[in-house]
């Protein structure tokens, strides 16, 4: 806290490595005096320090962050590894550099607000409180305090309580960039500590990533108060396979898909629709490159999909995938091996699956694939659409037309065409519907944190 | 005597504007046809389902007109209409809405009298009546020149890493529901259903209790405006009562407020919660900003790969 590492908590929890079990280290549990020290601390830095300070200079700050992650971007890769479980190529070759990237990208726009928002004056909100998800600890922690920064407020952020190293080291990093004292807080914790953040009344502006049934109840508890909020929820995205598309990179894009990151992916493409004439071909062509995946141990970098985040995110996998069983979907498995100690689940695909089921419906946020057949174009965007989600989509196709058909018929806030999960600091990332309010990167992610 | 006198009394007063032909009286004053005021749904004036309905008097108290009290079932009925015409209205050009937009105003300009004496029958001022028309129709005529423009402001092409050709542009939230200012015969449904429907989405509005009359003949506006049947719906009825049901709706995208009552503000709030609805709190129903149509936009972004 107060950029950051002072505090006296009376009570700590333990942060492990999924891929062992084993303690990584003990974490401090904020509580409500704890969450109101750093509020008290974010208002006190915005009054006085942040919101006075020339806009190039902010800028300064925010760069200098970028430069120390770069600098130490092969500590962050390890720890994020480490602690969440994902591979090592992941987070050494996405995380952690995008991560940096984004605070590059937001520090060059501190001195640039004007020009963001046409017609208006661009004003920070004040203090924002910030809650980020467990998928990616340190890339959320940069989406949210880049731009928050940028705009001239200052933030108490609470990462998720199964992966609180990352951030934690970019206090270390806020700290030895000299940011001004409390304009950068963490605490550490879990509900309750977000609960408090939620409805502290010093704070002017809440952005939450998470599912959307926690998003929902942050909702409702902001209702009648001034907060502003921002909302980055869950997904059930539409993978579509046409087939004219060219196959093997369609199989490529779908693994990348869905098991980038274990499926721990909110924008994750998890249903996949491919047309009737290549379906077999392709499911094929899955299957055999299914068992290509090396699911173990996250630090290796031939690992390709890594540990589940914790005992709990793998009995709900596991349980989602029972419910598809039992409810006649046809289940097939990678026959991998997988460590003896750990989380681990293996690659999986689900057909004979209908549009009611409930794995069709309901976002698992592991490795596990529902796919669908279809005829025409126009059923494959009614498909597409029968969710009350819509983060993202994938088209696979051939020809530019039929991209831009889909595209702009899919009721989501991303689109990919012939790729999928790419991400970008300049690219604006956020849902319709159910998956959010709100967007985060880009010049459509200042938005969130001007008044 | 006395119901002889009172009967000639009647008499006097139906030929004040007659004349006399051999000793009888011909009685040619003109009987006023008064006008029913229905809901407008579905580019339809139907009545209530309910079969409700509310008085509205003038301000000498006297029974102006039966005013129907919309229901759940009137809302949700819109809400189908609505989302039934959506996809047609957005798909329409950007020139094409604009010019719709206009019309309306055109419109509306020609009748400005008939909604400045409308207003004075539900209690306004002349002054602040004729005000309210102009500013209206002003207001339209803004909306409409923005349907061919934000989308221009408010999109980015994106300067990504890898090699794709990224960009952003707005899109409209789909089925919009909003609650008029309740001091606001005019302005107040302008103010929601100019912006909403300059960005390509479909309106439900429940119209101020006081000044139902101004709305359902604004209704006739729409209807002869070109403006396509479920892209405006406009109820009357009671905010009390229909807040909660506009705002727990599962198939409304965002909600629109521009009453003065914090209690169903934060009801309004709490039920958004249900489907992550977004809740625009108008507080100045007068500002025109291209903010005001953005708040009804989701941005979407498109990755499409460059090179083979």
């Amino acid at each position: 806290m107060e950029n950051s590492l002072l505090h006296n908590p009376k009570k700590y929890f333990d942060t492990i490595n999924p891929a062992k079990e084993t303690r990584i280290a003990s974490v401090a549990e904020a509580g409500q005096a704890d969450v109101d020290a750093a509020v008290s601390a974010a208002r006190q830095a915005y009054n006085k320090v942040w919101s006075k300070m020339p806009a190039r200079e902010r800028g300064k700050y925010i760069y200098r962050i970028a430069r120390l992650m770069q600098e130490r971007a092969r500590e962050l890769a390890i720890i994020e590894s480490m602690d969440g479980g994902k591979p090592i190529r992941e987070s050494r070759d996405i995380d952690v550099p995008l991560a940096a990237a984004h605070f590059f990208y937001y520090a060059g726009w501190a001195d640039k607000l004007d020009y963001a928002l046409p017609g208006m004056k661009a004003e920070p909100m004040g203090v924002a409180g910030q809650i980020i998800p467990w998928n990616f600890p340190l890339l959320m922690a940069a989406w949210k305090i880049a731009p928050a920064l940028a705009c001239g407020n200052t933030v108490v952020l609470k990462p998720a309580e199964t992966t609180p190293l990352t951030a934690l080291k970019l206090a270390e990093i806020i700290r030895d960039a000299d940011l001004p004292p409390g304009v950068v807080n963490i605490v550490t914790g879990a509900g309750a500590t977000g609960a408090a953040i939620v409805n502290h009344a010093g704070i002017d502006k809440i952005a939450f990533t998470g599912s959307t049934d926690v998003g929902k109840i942050i909702q409702k508890a902001l209702a009648g108060t001034s907060k502003k909020f921002t909302l980055e929820l869950g997904g059930k995205a539409a993978n579509i396979i046409f087939e004219d598309a060219a196959i093997d990179q369609a199989v490529e894009g779908i693994v990348n898909g869905i098991f980038f990151n274990q499926g721990h992916v909110c924008c994750a493409g998890s249903r996949l629709f491919v047309q009737e004439s290549i379906a077999n071909t392709l499911l094929r062509k899955l299957k055999d490159r299914m068992e290509t995946l090396i699911v173990g141990d996250p630090l290796d970098k031939n690992t390709d999909i890594g540990a589940i985040n914790s005992r709990d995110q793998l009995n709900k996998i596991k349980s989602l995938v029972k419910i598809g069983i039992n409810e006649g979907g046809e289940c097939y498995q990678s026959s991998c091996s997988l460590p003896s100690k750990g989380f681990w689940f293996r690659p999986t695909i689900f057909t004979n699956v209908a549009q009611s089921s409930k794995i069709v419906q309901e976002e698992i946020f592991g490795p596990v694939l529902a796919i669908q057949t279809f005829r025409t174009v126009e059923e494959a965007i009614e498909k597409a659409n029968n969710t009350p989600y819509g983060l993202s989509g994938g088209v696979w196709t051939d020809k530019g037309s039929k991209v831009f058909k889909v595209t702009s018929k899919i009721k989501a806030g991303v689109l990919w065409a012939n790729t999928f999960n790419k991400f970008d600091p300049t690219s604006p990332f956020g849902g319709y519907k159910e998956s959010g309010s709100g967007r985060e990167g880009g010049m459509h992610g200042l938005s969130a944190y001007l008044k | 005597m006395e119901v002889k006198e009172k009967i000639k009394k009647t008499i006097q007063k139906h030929t004040e504007n007659g004349h006399s032909v051999n000793g009888s009286t011909v009685i040619n004053k003109r009987i006023p046809v008064l006008k029913t005021y229905k809901l407008y749904i579905n580019g339809q004036f139907p009545r209530t389902e309910s079969g409700r309905y509310y008085k509205l008097t003038n301000r000498d108290g006297k029974v102006v007109a039966n005013i129907c009290r919309g229901s759940r079932k009137d809302f949700r009925d819109a809400v189908v209409a609505a989302r039934k015409a959506q996809e047609g209205w957005q798909k329409k050009s950007a020139f094409n809405k604009s010019q719709i937009l206009y019309r309306i105003a055109e419109t509306l300009e020609t009748r400005k009298a008939q909604f400045a004496e409308t207003l004075m029958l539900q209690g306004y001022e002349h002054q602040a009546a004729e005000q309210e028309v102009y500013a209206s129709i002003d207001m339209l005529v803004y909306y409409a020149g923005w349907c061919d423009k934000y989308q221009q402001v408010f999109s980015s092409v994106n300067p990504v890493e890898s090699s794709y050709f990224n960009f952003s542009f707005p899109e409209p939230m789909g089925v919009v529901a909003a609650i008029a200012n309740q001091q606001s015969g005019l302005l107040s449904l302008i103010t929601t259903i100019a912006p909403a429907i300059a960005g390509g989405n479909s309106i439900i509005v429940l119209a101020a209790e006081k000044y139902p009359l101004t709305a359902i003949d604004f209704a006739e506006v729409l209807n002869a405006s070109d403006v396509p049947g479920g892209v405006v719906n406009i109820l009357t009825g009671y905010s009390k009562e229909l807040h909660t049901h506009f705002s727990s709706h599962m198939d409304v995208n965002a909600m629109m407020y521009c009453g003065n009552n914090a209690d169903e503000l934060k009801t309004i709030q709490t039920n958004a919660a249900l489907n992550v609805k977004r809740v625009i709190a108008v507080k100045d129903i007068k500002e025109e900003s291209p903010y005001r149509i953005m708040g009804l936009q989701e941005v979407k972004t498109t990755w499409h790969p460059v090179g083979i």
